[in-house]
């Protein structure tokens, strides 16, 4: 529904945006996710009309959006800080876009009154925006954008200025908001636990680029590359070097753990020699103080270095010898110990052979 | 408590400003409109003692003389109207360059504003003699224009001593008074609101009538009341330029206190323009205060 090509910007020497392209569907929850400065709201900006790429297009249900200016485009946007008009009511504000398109009176307050439903706030219409809280102004900017029924609305870290827990009760009612009214939503944030939680696709961008577009399991499982695996939760990365490549398994060095086969998440045609990481969750390590055999897990000894405790599970971080450190965690199920392993401590930990996923 | 206590602590300073500098010399002007003037300028004394006996002597005289003539209400009408006048193309004039330097480069804005308020570096006086030289008949100014209507058969203008001096020449003193209250309004403005706007659909039209014109009304009205009130009290300006067309209502003000030397018909004519000013502010001052704030 939403394609972009081959879009780049740039603003004098730095490239904002380089060759990006990205299809979203219709009637996904779409969300660009990349860290501070890396182009999100250029992107944004520019399927919303207020930003020109210097080159590519942007199509929207296989025509270009270029030539339009923002307020002939089918889009609508919340933006960050809001932008509620401050001398307009709740309801003056909802009704500013059907007023734009001319639609009569009657149908602007059914509509008007029908979104304050679906934003749970029907006794706020008469309200100026100052009177409202943070959460509050937050699903009237939503409804505001929505009321008009765009074809794709665009999100720029809406939930940034809440409190951590409103902004997880906000993401549950924007999940169900998305999935009742069946617009298409894009999405910018740089919260990897926003994104996971919120879309069916993210995009993973990184400087500019496109780093991995996939599904949130698969991003998570499946990183395409240091970058992502690194961007999102926690990720141990161990450096090696490629021994061998098999059909259904490859023979990777890791650095200052030897030799060891690897049977799951292969990337294609790689060859002896080349270097490469194998990437693994802290959850999909086990750790004892002893661990029976077992001919699937690879097993390694370590010293406990250092604790981190988090309330539900305790992460330890163990040295397996000549620097290299993992990160394993355990959920602190037992009442009263802040952790079950001091620094100092030796102990084991394994993985399955197909837990890790390797990259380049 | 300790709340409210600090709050009327915080009130004392203005409120005792006011009391001394407005209300006790409003309340002398209230009596000084009920006395006789005295035979060389000045006051009779508004009592006698006869006999031992205290007696006032005061009299509604100077209020029946303004109802009675006409001459007075109607110089106090056709200032309003200069006033408004004034006002109203302050307003015009104002807008478009407060909306220029407030949405130019920041780096730029300084400069600009400057360049508004360099006229106060020189004397209020020199710049009303300056407009008296482009306005005399052997100006430029009034010599092209003479030109022009010499070429149309039609009799030549006299720009001197006229309203049309007077007007031109308040609107170009005041005009810095409405141009900064509008830009420290129109500066403030939050850009994201004028792209949501235009991303809900409103072309560039409606973004300003339908976001930055009602924005900014408490500028105007802010800066229409720093035009509108010296504009309606004047006198140095139609003195020197007004001629006997241009005369306004603070002209003859000024005449009953320094050469009629009629205190209490001076007095009376000021509390009319008092209290015709009060008002004014207290309207401007209730449409003036941005909606969505308090209402009390
Ligand atoms: N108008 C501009 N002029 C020059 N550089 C700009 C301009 N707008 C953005 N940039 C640069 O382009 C890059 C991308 O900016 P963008 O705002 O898209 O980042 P972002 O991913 O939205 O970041 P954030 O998460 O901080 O909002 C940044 O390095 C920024 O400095
Ligand atoms: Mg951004």
């Amino acid at each position: 529904m939403l394609e972009i090509i081959d879009v780049s910007r740039r603003y004098g020497e730095y490239l904002a945006l380089r060759d990006v392209n990205l299809r979203v569907h219709a009637g996904e929850f779409f969300t660009l996710l990349g860290p501070s400065g890396c182009g999100k709201t250029t992107l944004l900006r520019s399927i919303a009309g207020f930003d020109h790429p210097d080159s590519g297009d942007i199509l929207l249900d296989g025509k270009s959006l270029l030539h339009l200016p923002p307020e002939k485009r089918p889009v609508h946007t919340v933006f960050q800080s809001y932008a509620l008009f401050p001398h307009m009511t709740v309801a003056d504000n909802i009704a500013f876009p059907l007023r734009m398109a001319k639609l009569d009176k009657t149908e602007i307050a059914r509509r008007v009154e029908e979104v304050l439903e679906d934003v749970r706030l029907p006794d706020k219409a008469r309200h100026y925006p100052q009177a409202l809280s943070g959460g509050q102004r937050q699903r009237i900017a939503i409804a505001r954008a929505l009321v008009n029924r765009p074809r794709l609305l665009l999100l720029d870290e809406p939930l940034s200025a809440l409190d951590a827990k409103l902004r997880e009760q906000m993401q549950i009612e924007l999940i169900n908001l998305q999935k009742d009214i069946g617009i298409t939503f894009v999405y910018v944030t740089h919260d990897q636990g926003e994104a996971l939680a919120l879309s069916h696709r993210i995009a993973v961008m990184n400087q500019g680029e496109i780093s991995q577009i996939d599904e949130p399991a698969q991003l998570y499982n499946c990183p395409g590359n240091r970058f992502v695996a690194d961007f999102i939760g926690q990720c141990n990365i161990l450096d090696g070097t490629v021994i061998e490549s098999h059909s259904d398994r490859v023979d990777v060095e890791l650095d200052g753990l030897g030799r060891i086969s690897l049977s799951a998440h292969i990337p294609a045609n790689l060859h002896s020699g080349e270097r490469c990481a194998l990437t693994l969750r802290p959850e999909k390590i086990r750790l004892a103080k002893q661990l029976e055999a077992n001919d699937a897990e690879l097993h390694f000894r370590g010293q406990v270095h250092d604790t981190l405790y988090m309330g539900d599970v305790t992460i330890y971080i163990v040295e397996l010898g000549e620097g290299v450190k993992v990160e394993a965690l355990l959920a602190n199920s037992a009442p009263g110990r802040a952790r079950l392993f001091d620094p100092g401590d030796t102990v084991e930990i394994a993985w399955h052979a197909d837990a890790g996923h390797l990259v380049r | 408590m300790h709340h409210r206590l600090s709050k009327v602590l915080l009130a004392l300073p203005p409120a005792a400003y006011l009391v001394v500098f407005f209300a006790v010399p409003s309340l002398l002007m209230l009596l000084a409109s009920f006395r006789y003037p005295g035979e060389y300028g000045g006051l009779a004394p508004w009592y006698y003692i006869d006999d031992g006996q205290l007696s006032l002597d005061l009299t509604t005289e100077n209020w029946l003389r303004l109802v009675e003539s006409t001459i007075y209400l109607g110089l106090l009408l056709k200032s309003l109207g200069f006033a408004l006048l004034t006002t109203l193309i302050c307003a015009l004039m104002a807008y478009p360059l407060a909306l220029t330097i407030a949405r130019s480069p920041k780096r730029h804005r300084d400069l600009l504003l400057l360049l508004v308020i360099l006229p106060f570096w020189s004397n209020f006086l020199v710049r009303i003699y300056a407009w008296m030289i482009i306005f005399s008949p052997q100006g430029a100014l009034s010599e092209g224009l003479n030109a022009v209507t010499g070429l149309l058969g039609l009799e030549p203008v006299n720009l001197m001593f006229s309203s049309t001096a007077v007007i031109v020449c308040l609107v170009y003193v005041h005009l810095p008074f409405m141009i900064l209250p509008l830009y420290a309004n129109l500066e403030k403005h939050d850009p994201a609101l004028l792209d949501a706007a235009q991303d809900l659909g409103a072309n560039a039209r409606q973004r300003f009538w339908k976001i930055t014109w009602p924005l900014s009304l408490p500028g105007i009205y802010a800066g229409g009341v720093l035009v509108f009130i010296p504009s309606l009290g004047i006198f140095a300006i139609p003195d020197l330029l007004g001629g006997t067309n241009g005369i306004m209502i603070g002209n003859v003000i000024k005449q009953q206190f320094v050469e009629a030397r009629d205190w209490p018909f001076g007095s009376v004519l000021s509390l009319v323009l008092t209290a015709i000013t009060l008002m004014l502010v207290a309207i401007a001052g209730r449409f003036g205060r941005p909606k969505g704030t308090a209402n009390g």
